[in-house]
């Protein structure tokens, strides 16, 4: 009997302790290392998430992917700064009822016309403009915004386009304040998010502070973020390891650093995730003799994706085409019809092929084409680049490496100054259209191979339009096995890396499907 | 004898001057040469070019002016102490350099302090000692300072913190106090310091051999002085002479050489930055920090130029 109370008081003391350190602590601030001195804070006027982990902190979006499922997709969005959204009948006008009471950091509230000038600023219909503007092109199809008072917002499309919403809710998509100019949102940002800006020191760190008046009550439970930029990945890892940052910058750890950092800390919790970058093969259809489909689809036939993933990644990678594979990806072709493309067979018996078509060519082991495979000059670009190089001698093409300094590298793409590249493309929303669009569509700024197809592009229309996703899945997985088949833009892998977080960070979640969107952090808070 | 000091100063301060205008244009001109600016930069860094903006971006920074006009500029706000603006940050430069200086001054301060304390004393020993156990070992840890990599160096001394203290000695956030920053520098410090040392101690050792070796030391042995004066009031001091000019080196190099340590080390100064900058042809940044590390560079010369007079007559009365 006093056995069993015992034990029923030592099972109630347990259990009120697993409570207890279940419940969210306020307070703490959480130090993270970030990789580099980001260009600016200023999110939009951006393309790498260097910013967004740091900044998205500072903003909200009109609506949000939930930050605590790893899997981005349509269902997942959630009001943010809206409080619901409606489609019109015809699916043309996407209305938003926004949430009263909201301010600025600065005091200022929140209304309809901070969205209108955001879209503006988008589009390019502001006074003051971007210094650049890269994700211009998402927003084409948005014909006008009409607000109606301060909190309701409209956006009128040309055509029915339901993932419009799926770019709203992407961390590259947060809403600016009218009262502020570009160039002050690059050197001071003003948000709504549930982190206030503090410093910006280049080379040093970048700190965040609790937003007292943020509009979810009793949120954030940090009292801030602090990023403090280490460049040396080596010194990173040991700070981490000694405990000096409580996380790793996000997706920036590699298999084989992550068997280090458990080896020294096995407390340490780390994830290896798809960050939807993927390693392509892009050649210049306009100069001879790459004009002729036959020698690009010798190419392609070439590539065995398994090696590069193994020598690359040891394994930690994905074969897949256009759209991030499943399952973390939403849109990827499924292993059943990926095989069935060329080039992603038989290793041996497409090479066969391939080198067959090179013969008819006129090229042989003793009249080898020599090309050479241009790439920027950093590590992740290169390394992959020479073992295409060394793929590519099996089928009769003796290739050299072209490094390209880093900052000629798209201008060198954009002029067309090359004949064979290798280069990396992320995506900042796991969905078709950004990929779609962006990649391939005529006259793209970042189509850079210049593949242009007007009855793929009607599909790229055709699927842009659906609203049943999985009718819409089809439609997408034969519009990227024809963009696989017409060697648009040979995908090579899609990446995983890894992020480490001590055991005492809670609530943390790793996206899937993107390495843009999940940096929110309202919720994380730390049991110390 | 003072007119002709005065004469030597004056013909060493418009050499400076001189010098400091060569690096100017050379600093300048070679920036502009190196492909890609600023605007390519940032828009490589979104993946795309756009022809128009690019070509907006460069008019409103004033890249698009003839290059002697942008000379003329620059030297003209650099006479009134305006800097210019940083193209990265958009603030002020002075704002962005200022701060760094101090910091990488004190490194290099106390780098400099270990080598001369431990490289000068060493040298000597190693010198007097010639080809005993003391020589060979101090002969082989100066060795091995010099051709240890600095960033390997630096990498192990992390290490052995992390796995002996669990801590590791970085720059995370300015140091408050003056232990907390004597302690939080001195490590670094010591990772180059011992490079700068065995420098150091190696030349002084060559130096006091040579000098051991002159009729005056003999001379002074033969009127019976005692050793320690021997070394360190007749033979020391002569032997100065090349060591002081290595320090002097040894100190301009590290108000802007450190690029490896402040990398390893994560400390936030002159030398990190500057790559950085560099890597965004970030200019008017580039073109100040080389401009004030060339400063420092040529001003300890003449502070050494100086010292020769002091320590050599020969140099002070020589026409």
């Amino acid at each position: 009997m006093i056995a069993k109370l015992i034990a029923n008081v030592a099972l109630a003391v347990a259990v009120s302790t697993i409570a207890q350190a279940d419940e969210p602590k306020h307070g703490g601030i959480l130090h993270i290392y970030h990789r580099e001195t980001p260009p600016s804070l200023s999110i939009h006027e951006e393309a790498t998430f260097s910013v967004n982990v740091p900044a998205m902190g500072l903003f909200n979006n009109l609506v949000i992917y939930d930050q605590h499922k790893p899997q981005n997709s349509m269902s997942d969005i959630v009001p943010e700064l809206a409080t619901s959204w409606a489609w019109d009948s015809a699916n043309a006008v996407l209305t938003f009822k926004l949430r009263e009471g909201v301010t600025w950091h600065d005091g200022k509230p929140f209304t309809a016309k901070d969205v209108k000038c955001t879209f503006d600023l988008l589009q390019d219909k502001a006074q003051d403009k971007f210094r650049k503007n890269p994700r211009r092109d998402l927003f084409n199809n948005v014909s006008e915004v009409t607000t109606n008072g301060d909190f309701e917002v409209a956006l009128h499309l040309k055509r029915p386009q339901p993932s419009l919403l799926a770019m709203i809710a992407s961390g590259y998509t947060p809403m600016y304040p009218c009262h502020l100019t570009p160039a002050q949102m690059r050197t001071h940002p003003i948000g709504t998010g549930p982190y206030k800006f503090v410093e910006f020191k280049q080379n040093e760190s970048i700190k965040l502070a609790r937003n007292e008046n943020y509009w979810k009550k009793g949120l954030p439970y940090l009292d801030g973020i602090e990023y403090t930029i280490i460049s040396n990945r080596a010194t990173a890892v040991l700070a981490f390891v000694a405990g000096k940052v409580d996380m790793t910058f996000p997706t920036e750890m590699t298999s084989a650093l992550i068997q280090d950092i458990k080896q020294q800390d096995p407390t340490a919790i780390c994830e290896i995730k798809p960050i939807n970058v993927n390693t392509n093969l892009i050649v210049n259809r306009e100069n001879p003799p790459f004009d002729n489909i036959e020698l690009r689809k010798a190419m392609a036939l070439a590539l065995d994706r398994k090696a590069f993933i193994d020598i690359i990644f040891q394994g930690q990678a994905d074969a897949g085409g256009t759209l991030l594979p499943p399952p973390e990806g939403v849109w990827g072709m499924p292993p059943e019809i990926l095989k069935t493309v060329p080039g992603y067979g038989d290793v041996n018996k497409d090479r066969e092929q391939a080198r067959a078509i090179m013969v008819k060519l006129g090229y042989g082991a003793n009249n080898p084409l020599k090309i050479k495979v241009s790439t920027r000059n950093l590590a992740t670009y290169r390394d992959p680049a020479v073992v295409l190089i060394d793929q590519l001698k099996t089928i009769y093409i003796d290739a050299e490496l072209d490094p390209v300094e880093s900052s000629q590298w798209f201008a060198k793409i954009a002029r067309n100054d090359y004949s064979v590249g290798l280069n990396l493309t992320g995506n900042g929303i796991d969905d078709p259209d950004q990929a779609f669009y962006e990649n391939y569509a005529c006259g793209s700024e970042r189509n850079y191979t210049h593949y242009c197809n007007k009855e793929l592009e009607a599909l790229f229309d055709k699927q842009s339009v659906e609203t049943d996703v999985e009718k819409r899945k089809k439609m997408v997985w034969d519009i990227d096995k024809k963009l696989q088949e017409d060697v648009a833009r040979p995908i090579l892998m899609h990446a995983r890396s890894g992020t480490c977080w001590k055991p005492y960070v809670k609530n943390m979640t790793i996206m899937n499907n993107s390495a843009y969107n999940g940096y929110r952090y309202d919720d994380l808070w730390l049991d110390k | 004898m003072e007119a002709r000091l005065g004469i030597y100063l004056v013909r060493r301060f418009f050499l400076m001057v001189l010098t400091l205008f060569g690096i100017s244009v050379l600093v300048f001109v070679m920036l502009r040469l190196v492909p890609g600016n600023i605007a390519d930069i940032v828009f490589n860094a979104a993946g795309m070019i756009d022809v128009a903006e690019k070509a907006k971006l460069e008019k409103e920074l004033g890249l698009d002016q003839p290059i002697v006009v942008q000379y003329a500029q620059w030297i003209s706000g650099l006479a009134h102490g305006d800097l210019g603006y940083s193209y990265v940050s958009e603030k002020p430069a002075l704002q962005e350099i200022a701060p760094r200086i101090p910091i990488t001054a004190k490194l290099a301060g106390l780098a400099l302090t270990f080598a001369v304390i431990f490289g000068v004393p060493l040298g000597v020993i190693s010198a007097v000692r010639q080809n005993t156990a003391l020589d060979y070992v101090l002969r082989v840890i100066s060795l091995s300072g010099l051709s240890m990599p600095a960033f390997w160096l630096g990498l192990l001394i992390l290490m052995g913190f992390v796995a002996y203290f669990g801590t590791i000695p970085i720059y995370t956030n300015p140091p408050k106090g003056f232990w907390n920053t004597f302690l939080l520098f001195s490590i670094p410090a010591a990772a180059v310091g011992f490079r700068s040392s065995a420098l150091v101690m190696r030349l002084t050792r060559s130096s006091m051999l040579e000098v051991l070796r002159q009729d005056y030391i003999r001379t002074a042995r033969a009127k019976g002085a005692p050793n320690q004066s021997v070394y360190y009031r007749h033979a020391l001091r002569n032997a100065m002479l090349p060591v002081v000019t290595v320090i002097g080196i040894e100190a301009a190099f590290l108000m802007g050489g450190l690029i490896v340590t402040e990398t390893v080390f994560n400390i936030p100064g002159v030398a990190r930055f500057l790559v950085e900058a560099i890597r965004w042809r970030d200019y008017p940044i580039v073109q100040n920090l080389v401009m004030f590390i060339a400063v420092v560079a040529v001003s300890i010369n003449f502070l050494i130029d100086l010292l020769y007079a002091v320590l050599d007559p020969r140099i002070r009365y020589a026409k």
